[in-house]
């Protein structure tokens, strides 16, 4: 779960970051309100959970509390890639000398944390490592030991830092550190971490990931949850306990296993169709889960046909077919639906569905072109 | 004789008085898998699955009792990496943890220590292993496949089954089933798998079935170039998944230009591995 600059900023400052005295805002006049108390020049971030609003017009500099207002004005409402901006953060402007990077990723190649810093901060680091490599530091964390000390200072040396903010980046680092792992981040990232014209060190923006799998110990941070930038879609299945990921092609796919549904869209693709979402019904899937996954996939309205690919294990097939059976009561689907049934109880699951009028396939690679024949409206 | 494990292999289920745990257990007693205890902290001295298996309060006090040399883990997430480190200080070789959605900061810290006590990790959030004819240690249903001498190694549950079934329908079978599971970070990888494939006798070919995320089948890929002798098929999947979407596996997401199908797929196809279009097409590929 990604969290807004704001409130990584403000986890950061609990830990010792240095982070620039703002506010956040929902209204212009809000935006007024925090600027004219900082007073002189501040910048108006608009708070989304993507990259690139700066290029997108979603940061602007502005004087006094009325630019400010203006600023916010023009910014929130605004939609960046598709998200609409529904805060502002106003932060005094900063005299900037140099800028830093510095983030804590998991290196899943390494079973590592990895902490990584750049004397060319300040801009995208990916398109750094493709660039300049040799400006990127990395540093590997032993997960049972946490930083140590050596591993700060191989970083001031690795970037080349000036020997008089070595005290001031090594206290950054060690809270950054300790915020990532106080709150199971994936990913803890200044960028940039700058040094002001005073010789100062400051975070001035913030970006925290949160492992998914660890929300259930942060019930603060899941409660943070930015609900406008998932699909409402996505959201229902998650109620339900069904993983879906809506995409663009009109054949709807059930499918148990995270694995064998990501196998049923390729194999769609590959006899010519494109499947509309991902959707693992997990193991063991009840009557009632079927039946909201059925309901979810035909919310699509670009769906015109609907395959099931159940392969019965921990999964019975004859629940698997209740449950559609239990599904075709309240939602009447115009697309024809395909089912390919196979394994524990698929025999009677099979005999349960002979009533309900859906094309019946043996093999993964026949009930994919089938269905992607019946998207196309071929019979 | 399987690798990892055989009809001798001696399981502890921790969590096995669990609903889950007694179902899977149950079918693990059917196969023939010698399921000689179960832990569950607070119900040492009871007895589960008609008198036939005996529950223990801690991994030692049943590895003690019973000898066992591998323990399966079914218990909630978070309990998991307490379980897993448990079997590590209880001196069995073999852990298998079947266990979905443990936070990866913990399975960094688990991984590390299990390195350092020089125990076996297959998983999390794994299907497990099946030796066809022998042992099943997990959830891997024993009527999909048949004892042959195909080996087979996959991130994915389902998509196993539905090889192992394929395989099974043109009469191919397989030496071992190891299912090393869906996280990003985790046990047993393809190469530790490979490596064990390659030096055993009782395999002749290699399926291997992976996935969209990280580097792994690179890795495996090179692995394959260099040292492998033994022919390798394999099925990568998520060729139509979009990038940045975590598809369903905590590890399956294409992120920071890293992970996907093509990448994956270009590697072992550089390295000699014959690409499957789709699961079904796989058994052709291993007679050919």
């Amino acid at each position: 779960m990604k969290l807004h600059e704001y409130i990584s900023k403000q986890i950061f400052a609990e830990y010792g970051v240095p982070i620039p005295q703002g506010k956040v805002a929902a209204t212009p006049k809000e935006a007024g309100k925090i600027a004219k108390k900082l007073g002189g020049r501040v910048v108006v971030k608009a708070q989304v959970l993507v990259g690139g609003r700066g290029k997108a017009g979603g940061v602007k500099l502005a004087k006094g509390a009325k630019e400010a207002e203006a600023a916010a004005k023009a910014i929130l409402g605004m939609q960046i890639k598709g998200l609409p901006v529904k805060k502002v953060l106003v932060d005094p402007a900063i005299d900037i000398a140099s800028e830093i990077y510095l983030g804590i990723t998991n290196d899943r190649g390494a079973r590592q944390p990895v902490i990584i810093a750049s004397a060319a901060g300040g801009v995208d680091i990916e398109e750094v490592a493709r660039t300049a490599p040799e400006k990127i530091i990395r540093v590997h964390i032993n997960p049972l030991l946490g930083a140590q000390d050596y591993n700060i200072r191989d970083l001031s040396i690795g970037i080349e830092l000036d020997r008089n903010h070595w005290a001031a980046f090594h206290k950054i680092t060690r809270g950054l550190w300790e915020a990532y792992r106080a709150n199971d981040a994936t990913l803890a990232e200044i960028n940039p971490l700058v040094i002001t014209g005073d010789g100062a060190l400051l975070a001035l923006d913030g970006k925290m990931v949160i492992d998914d799998n660890a929300l259930s110990r942060h019930a603060d941070l899941a409660e943070l949850r930015d609900l406008s930038a998932e699909e409402p879609a996505e959201l229902e299945a998650r109620k339900n306990g069904l993983t879906y990921i809506k995409l663009d092609g009109e054949i709807g796919c059930m499918v148990n296993g995270a694995g064998l549904a990501m196998a049923t869209m390729d194999i769609i693709k590959l006899f010519g169709g494109e499947p509309a979402n991902f959707l693992d019904i997990g193991g063991g899937a009840s009557a009632e889960k079927v039946a909201a996954a059925l309901r979810i996939i035909l919310s699509d309205k670009n769906v015109k046909a609907v395959l099931f690919n159940i392969f019965g294990g921990i999964t019975r097939g004859d629940e698997v077919a209740r449950g559609i059976l239990e599904a075709l009561k309240d939602v009447k689907p115009k697309a024809p639906m395909i089912i390919r049934l196979v394994g524990t109880n698929a025999e009677e699951g099979r005999a349960l569905l002979a009533e309900a009028n859906m094309i019946t396939a043996e093999t993964l690679a026949a009930a994919a072109q089938k269905a992607v024949q019946a998207a196309k409206g071929i019979k | 004789m399987g690798i990892l494990a055989n009809k001798n292999t001696r399981v502890v289920v921790q969590g096995i008085t669990g609903r889950e745990g007694l179902f899977h257990s149950e079918r693990m007693l059917e196969y023939g898998t010698q399921v000689v205890g179960g832990v569950r902290p607070g119900k040492g001295g009871e007895w589960v699955l008609e008198g036939k298996v005996p529950v223990f309060d801690s991994v030692r006090v049943a590895v003690e009792a019973t000898g066992a040399d591998c323990s399966m883990i079914i218990v909630p997430e978070s309990a998991a990496p307490d379980a897993m480190l448990e079997a590590a200080d209880a001196g069995v070789r073999l852990i298998v943890c079947l266990t979905e959605g443990i936070p990866i900061q913990d399975m960094m810290r688990v991984r590390t220590y299990l390195d350092f006590k020089r125990v076996q990790l297959i998983g999390p959030n794994c299907p497990g292993l099946l030796t066809p004819g022998e042992t099943k240690i997990g959830f891997i249903p024993g009527d999909d496949a048949i004892p042959g001498n195909i080996g087979v190694v996959s991130r994915s549950g389902t998509l196993t089954y539905e090889v192992l079934y394929a395989l099974k329908l043109v009469g191919l079978g397989a030496s071992t089933c190891v299912g090393i599971g869906g996280d990003p970070v985790k046990g047993l990888n393809f190469i530790d798998v490979l490596k064990m494939f390659e030096e055993d006798p009782l395999t002749d070919k290699v399926v291997m079935i992976g996935e969209i995320g990280g580097t792994d089948e690179e890795k495996a890929a090179e692995y394959i170039n260099q040292s492998m002798t033994k022919p390798v098929v394999s099925f990568v999947a998520g060729r139509s998944a979009p990038p940045g979407k975590r598809m369903g596996h905590a590890g399956a997401i294409v992120e920071g230009g890293e992970g996907s199908a093509d990448d994956k797929i270009n590697a072992l196809k550089q390295a000699g591995v014959q690409i499957a279009d789709h699961p079904e097409q796989i058994p052709e590929l291993l007679k050919k």
